[in-house]
């Protein structure tokens, strides 16, 4: 057992479903208590989802527990079949189903000789992986199970596309500014003169990913969710990978030098190092951005970094190498893939710290006193605590993370609008800094005219008892309303029934 | 009448149970606010800690006084020692926040193992020196608000049965009294007690944030009636004494196992009434006290009719209008009788579960309130089926549909106006004071769509697009 108030990385089944959902046309059905389908309202409300999302439950109760699921899983299948025909139905094993025991993959195959879909059970341990890591193996498994279901039937197509193409994977529901990323990665595509045969899992059916080996390579944009497909496919059919994660400007430029290569081997013959050069010099404000005066002031001003892998550790070579700001420390957690990240930033901090214990973080947070935070919405709370400022960069997130706006982290236009986010948090740190100096905004107390100068009225103790709980920022007015009421009436003290009775009398 | 075809008593349906619905355990969420000196424990995994986090937003930042203790592989296993874990961890709470209560919230998975939490308790009680409280608040069995049902029916074993009585204090004939006005100068003591009518003990159950607490009160004490006690109280060593032969009632309509325990266990008397939700079933529930106690009750007319009078600006906005509850945190029926009175016509009232008896009062007064208004009688959907009932949704096309988060922006996308159920239980909805509160809830759309009628945004969906 262990003491926990916030976690990082969400219970597995959360990952799967984050795959399931990202699909068109599939459905996945939880094998779980009432409640578990909290992830209905996450995708509800974070994103802001206009369909409805496509997971139920197969509810354990009580008679569950005693008797066993029996046919309820099944029956479950085959109406959600026969409602909604989806592509695919993917049966989502719970932390509780984990416990019970049952034979999921018998239900799954029994289900399957009556659904016209297919019928998947998502391989995942509800105790040794996360979120992430789920979500991973899920992919992996769905185009597992397309690419062999083709290959049986001897649909699998042949050969490359005629033009260079590639497969972006990884996108997905509720992950961090994806959609936006996407679009950015499909023009940079565009501009690099490549195809883009396939974007899974996000939108994509099922029924494309059959064509998946026909693409020249993979490009996986988060060291998180991809990889374990992008393996597949390589062991598979030799098709290549780029898990260079395009975030920043130099890393940019590599993750498209390495696509260079990698195509050329096959047959193509580009050159991008003038469009690198053309958009890092001009399109691009970034490079600019650090040889400004701006940027310059931010030189060896201390910040902390932390998130998941992909972005910790972009940030904090964006941070160190592109604006000479001084990481102090970088940190993830995702512990699972400690030693990539390691790998990834140790030259580019004085530490490194893995955990996903959020009170650790908050400390070595405090211990450091930076000028400005890079981390989960978990670390812009501790900012709010130590009055630091901080710009979040990885999940978990808020709504406010799903912004509405075009806001990539990837490609040439997420160096600007990671530009903008650092110098926004470090400059907020800085006026605050010198309000202080100069004595603070000007905050003479307001002097509300009240009705009349002199108070005739009498404020018994209930009554001012009960008006110390109405909220410091309309307790003036609500103390105003009531005086007015009693004054109307004649009411010499107040009191709390006094002080409800004017409530209900104005309303307010 | 021109009703006659219609439904002339409330018909009972129960569905698939399919529906969606917060886990109890998020009752953790308002009670460790309102009992200030609690812990809350909550006894699970991964699954249930991700759930409060999310479904608490910003207060989870708050260093709240909750926390899990979240099982491992080796806890299921049984490698570990139960009793030793929540040993270690209860000491650290102890020593970091130093509470008058543990709560423990057992979850589905300590249910699936059978942890005997029960049983360990009282033996880990004795060795730290602080009470632990056992509310088996899971989603096997209970929905939503039902986990601060659990937890009250615990705590009301916990109330004392007896005052420690002083030589001094035995002349005093009401010693509660003595106590609640704890403090005061005995002249003021005395001039407060005959402000009220002689009658027996009366506590009241229900956890409510202390304002409304404060109105319910006065307005009893209005009719001389005095509360005795309020379970569960501000903090934990302030739980009300309960006799034997005490009068009870609820404030809320999911409190079924905490009114059981009352009668059953602490032997109390339990006033059923409607619940005080809207002008209508606030003068309900006073009448009903007032009743059980011989009392005639002063005055309650004018205010109901003056409360109904500043409401008009809002029961305009939905006069004749059609609402369906999807249900999920058994206040519908309560809800419903209310929106009813304001003129509008139920078409389906969802529900977790259905407690016939303890809700017996207000489902006769939803029946009644239907017949005097001319509209036709709903039927109450226990343990509905989502899907169905958004089937059910297109076909009868209401004005307004009160849902949980999961379906209300895709309804909206499909021009089905929707408010979020879970803000009713959040906001002060009890009592004369905030009926305007739960109207200024449900016209909320219906006002946002004033505003916004003349823009031709109203579906937002290319297709008639599956569930």
């Amino acid at each position: 057992m262990k003491l926990a108030y916030w976690m990082y990385a969400g219970p597995a089944h959360i990952g799967t479903l984050r795959i399931a959902s990202s699909f068109k046309n599939v459905h996945a059905i939880m094998h779980a208590p009432l409640g578990d389908d909290y992830f209905n309202v996450m995708r509800s409300m974070l994103s802001r989802e206009r369909d409805f999302t496509p997971v139920t439950t197969s509810v354990v109760d009580r008679h569950v527990l005693s008797r066993g699921s029996q046919e309820k899983v099944v029956d479950n299948i085959t109406r959600k079949d026969a409602e909604e025909h989806p592509d695919l139905i993917v049966l989502t094993p719970t932390c509780t189903s984990s416990i019970l025991q049952e034979d999921l993959q018998n239900f799954v195959e029994r289900a399957q000789l009556e659904a016209k879909g297919d019928v998947l059970l998502a391989d995942v341990n509800h105790y040794r992986a996360n979120e992430l890591q789920a979500a991973d193996r899920t992919l992996q498994q769905i185009v597992q199970y397309y690419i062999e279901k083709a290959r049986k039937k001897g649909e699998l197509p042949a050969g490359k596309t005629a033009n260079p193409s590639v497969n972006i994977i990884g996108i997905s529901t509720l992950g961090f500014h994806n959609n936006h990323d996407c679009t950015e990665l499909k023009r940079l595509m565009a501009d690099l003169g490549i195809e883009v045969n396939a974007v899974i899992p996000e939108g994509a059916s099922v029924h494309e990913l059959k064509n998946m080996p026909q693409a020249w390579f993979n490009l996986v944009p988060y060291r998180e969710l991809g990889l374990m497909t992008a393996n597949y496919l390589e062991t598979q059919f030799g098709t290549p990978y780029v898990d260079i994660t395009p975030m920043g400007v130099v890393e940019t430029a590599r993750c498209i030098r390495k696509i260079q290569q990698v195509i050329n081997a096959q047959g193509a013959d580009v050159d991008y190092e003038e469009y690198i050069n053309e958009q890092t010099l001009y399109v691009s404000q970034a490079a600019w951005f650090s040889r400004s005066i701006d940027c310059q002031n931010l030189t060896g001003k201390k910040a902390v970094v932390f998130g998941d892998n992909t972005h910790a550790a972009a940030l904090t070579k964006i941070l160190s190498r592109e604006m000479g700001i001084h990481v102090v420390w970088a940190g993830t957690y995702c512990k699972y893939d400690a030693d990539w990240f390691r790998e990834q930033v140790s030259e580019y901090c004085d530490e490194v710290l893995i955990t996903d214990d959020h009170g650790a973080i908050g400390d070595a947070i405090a211990r450091v006193e930076p000028s400005a935070i890079f981390g989960t919405q978990m670390e812009r709370h501790v900012g709010k605590r130590l009055d630091i400022p901080c710009g979040v960069i990885a999940s978990p997130i808020h709504v406010q993370n799903f912004p509405i706006g075009y806001k990539p982290f990837v490609g040439y236009e997420g160096t600007n609008q990671i530009a903008d986010l650092i110098y926004n948090s470090f400059t907020l740190g800085m006026e605050d800094h010198l309000l202080e100096i100069f004595g603070g905004h000007d905050t003479k107390e307001v002097i509300t005219k009240g009705i009349s100068a002199e108070s005739d009225l009498n404020w018994t103790k209930d009554g001012l008892a009960e008006l110390n709980k109405i909220p410091g920022f309309v307790r003036g007015k609500v103390k105003r309303n009531t005086e007015k009421f009693a004054r109307d009436r004649g009411f010499k003290d107040i009191s709390a029934e006094v002080l409800y009775a004017a409530k209900e009398a104005v309303g307010a | 009448m021109t009703i006659a075809q219609e439904p002339t008593a409330l018909n009972f349906e129960c569905e698939t149970g399919n529906y969606h619905t917060f886990c109890p355990i998020s009752c953790v969420a308002w009670l460790y606010q309102k009992i200030e000196d609690s812990f809350f424990l909550v006894i699970g995994t991964k699954t249930c800690g991700y759930f409060l986090q999310n479904a608490m937003g910003v207060m989870i930042f708050a260093e709240p006084r909750y926390a899990m203790a979240e099982l491992e592989e080796g806890d299921i296993s049984a490698q570990l020692n139960d009793y030793e874990e929540l040993k270690r961890l209860c000491l650290q709470i102890k020593r970091d926040r130093n509470p008058s209560v543990i709560v423990w919230i057992g979850t589905c998975t300590t249910e699936i193992i059978k942890m005997d939490l029960e049983g360990l308790a009282p033996k880990l009680e004795g060795e730290i020196g602080i009470p632990i409280v056992v509310a088996r608040a899971n989603g096997l069995d209970y929905a939503f608000t039902q986990g601060e049902d659990t937890v009250l029916a615990a705590m009301a074993n916990r109330c004392p049965d007896k005052l420690p009585v002083t030589e001094a204090e035995k002349s005093d004939r009401n010693a509660i009294q003595k106590l609640l006005n704890f403090g005061k100068k005995k002249e003021d003591v005395a001039q407060e007690e005959s402000e009220y009518v002689d009658h027996p003990p009366l506590v009241l159950f229900g956890s409510l944030p202390d304002p409304v607490v404060t109105q319910l009160t006065l307005e009893l004490k209005k009719q001389g009636i005095k509360v005795s006690g309020w379970l569960p109280a501000k903090r934990f060593t302030e739980l009300p004494v309960i006799e034997e032969g005490y009068y009870v009632a609820g404030v809320n309509p999911f409190l079924s196992r905490t009114a059981t325990t009352l009668m059953r266990r602490r032997k109390c008397k339990l006033i059923g009434a409607p619940f005080p939700i809207g002008p209508d079933g606030t003068r309900a529930w006073i009448e009903k006290i007032c009743s059980v106690f011989g009392i005639t009750p002063q005055g309650l007319d004018e205010r109901e009719a003056q409360i109904w009078a500043g409401l008009e600006e809002y029961v305009q906005l939905i006069r004749g209008k059609s609402v369906f509850f999807m249900g999920d945190n058994l206040l519908e029926v309560s809800l419903a009788r209310f929106l009813v009175r304001c003129g509008m016509t139920v078409q389906e009232v969802g529900i977790p579960y259905m407690d016939k008896r303890y809700q017996a009062a207000e489902l006769a007064m939803l029946e009644k309130a239907c017949l005097e208004m001319g509209v036709p009688i709903p039927k109450i959907v226990e343990k509905p089926d989502n899907y169905n009932q958004v089937q059910r949704i297109y076909d009868l096309k209401p004005d307004l549909v009160i849902t949980g988060m999961a379906h209300a922006n895709p309804l909206e996308a499909r021009g089905i106006n929707t408010k979020w159920s879970v803000e009713f239980t959040f906001a002060q909805i009890h009592g004369f004071t905030n009926a305007r509160d739960i109207l200024e809830l449900v016209t909320r759309p219906l006002r946002r769509n004033n505003n916004l009628k003349d823009l031709g945004w109203d579906k937002l969906v290319k297709e008639e697009a599956k569930i």
